[in-house]
């Protein structure tokens, strides 16, 4: 029996919209003051329960608005639950628009001990895993030249050479699979499939049918912020059909 | 509690990364780098002493280490509340992907304008020297108004990072109050000269700083008893308050950037 690495009990993410965005003083203060500060709430997520067991790979699927992202913002802990409780074991790696948080007047080499402490990795790790890291980006001398520089596909390599060397327990992809040129993407899928048969636990956003097929065993979908259906890929796969077709 | 200090421990390599980093940036490029930290309060200096010469008293040879004193120590003050506010939206795409814990953030920016602030000292040194300045046994209390100041810019700078998510005004905002700040903290001027209004002296938490440093470097007195209670009482307060609206406000940071 493998045991439960996430488990999303009774979640719900309250968004409050103000009518107009207040973010300056005076009109907070007008508004207070009138008592005007009218805002709609509204749940991006209500209710959702679902567990992931050790080495499962999950597919988050949903309508664009289904509250797929919000989902997963909520579990790699960056936005807080209104109500519910999330607990997860291990280290949590977003793989999520890479490159995003580079600096760009820092070189690429000095970007990638910022970005391995981000994701919570001490000193001396970075350190041993520095020429892997170089070496899988194929930057070369690049390396120690500012990020400002390079070109998107340069950033997005070392990125994802950053985020996959450091082997995480539960790998967060969000629609990543385009990097690069035709040479690297088939470089990064076969990583990602050893990091796959290593038995990492994945959640996966896409709205690529074939490619959720080939890569997940399990899926959950969402319809406007709640769970309507989890169980296998491919009976959810098939649902999920249905209800783009109609 | 001891969940805070764990994950503080995890998260030091990313502190000191973000500390560094804030320091090379600055002088990145300029081809007289970190020496700017020296030569900049040192040009504010002689121009400051230029401008107001006629203020000072007749014969006084350490009217330039008075003005530096008061000048570096604001100048602290000013650069680190002000880049402790702008740094939770400066790193708003980390925070919107990663999880850190955010008052890293705010207290990197504190941290590495304090260090830039250590070495400008080197300045006050050599001025000091060059004016034959005195040391006295005194100068060791030195250390204390600075780790006041040090407190009192975090607590100041979280409660500033705060409401500049909310606000974006509070960044003009706070530059007129820096601004107030400055001509209300006896920096090119002797208190005597505005003795009608020496409680608005008395009031500000930054001249206490600035008048317990100076007794220590300039005057050779121990510090001022009253001053001293009045800026640790501010900076507490001011430190607790800053911690307690972050973290009360913190989760929602990330609806708002």
């Amino acid at each position: 029996m493998s045991k439960i690495v996430i488990d999303v009990d009774g979640v719900g993410v309250k968004f409050r919209m103000n009518d107009e965005k207040v973010d300056n003083l005076k009109e907070y203060i007008i508004r207070k003051i009138t008592g005007r500060i009218g805002y709609k709430e509204f749940w991006a997520l209500r209710n959702i329960s679902f567990t992931v067991e050790s080495g499962d790979r999950v597919a988050v699927l949903g309508m664009n608005g289904a509250g797929k992202s919000t989902l997963l913002k909520v579990i790699a802990g960056v936005l807080k639950a209104t109500e519910g409780k999330i607990t997860s074991q291990g280290r949590i790696a977003p793989l999520l628009e890479l490159g995003a948080g580079f600096d760009p007047q820092y070189s690429g080499a000095e970007n990638i001990y910022l970005y391995g402490a981000m994701l919570g990795y001490s000193r001396d790790f970075i350190r041993s895993k520095f020429n892997e890291i170089v070496e899988f980006s194929e930057l070369g001398e690049f390396i120690n030249s500012p990020v400002k520089n390079y070109s998107s596909g340069m950033k997005t390599r070392l990125g994802f050479s950053i985020a996959t060397v450091v082997e995480p327990d539960i790998l967060i992809l969000d629609e990543v699979f385009a990097v690069g040129d035709a040479k690297f993407r088939k470089k990064s899928e076969k990583k990602i499939q050893s990091m796959f048969d290593r038995g990492i636990t994945v959640l996966f956003v896409s709205h690529n049918i074939e490619q959720v097929k080939k890569i997940c065993n399990k899926a959950i979908f969402l319809e406007s912020g709640t769970l309507i259906a989890s169980g296998p890929c491919e009976d959810i796969c098939d649902i999920y059909e249905v209800k783009s077709n109609q | 509690m001891k969940q805070i200090i764990k994950n503080f421990q995890k998260y030091r390599f990313l502190l000191s990364q973000l500390v560094v980093k804030e320091i090379k940036l600055k002088y990145r490029k300029s081809y007289l780098g970190i020496l700017w930290t020296l030569i900049e309060p040192l040009l504010t200096m002689i121009v400051l002493y230029l401008v107001f010469s006629k203020l000072r008293k007749n014969n006084d040879r350490t009217f330039a280490v008075y003005i530096l004193t008061g000048r570096l120590l604001y100048s602290y003050f000013s650069h680190a509340t002000k880049s402790a506010m702008k740094s939770i939206r400066v790193n708003a795409q980390m925070i919107k992907k990663v999880y850190v814990p955010k008052y890293i953030y705010p207290l990197a920016s504190v941290l590495s304008q304090f260090i830039t602030f250590l070495i400008s000292l080197v300045v006050l040194a050599a001025v000091s020297i060059v004016l034959r300045i005195k040391p006295t046994i005194h100068i060791l209390e030195a250390i204390i108004p600075i780790i006041i100041l040090f407190f009192m810019a975090l607590g100041i700078g979280l409660v500033l990072a705060t409401l500049a998510v909310f606000f974006r005004d509070m960044e003009y905002l706070w530059d007129v109050v820096l601004m107030i700040i400055m001509y209300c903290s006896a920096i090119f001027y002797y208190p005597s000269m505005v003795s009608d209004n020496s409680w608005i002296l008395r009031m500000n938490p930054l001249y206490a700083v600035i008048l317990n440093f100076r007794n220590a470097i300039l005057e050779g007195v121990p510090l001022d008893s009253g001053a001293l209670l009045y800026s640790i009482a501010f900076s507490a307060i001011a430190l607790l308050a800053g911690i307690w609206l972050f973290y009360k406000n913190q989760d929602r940071f990330i609806l708002y950037l």
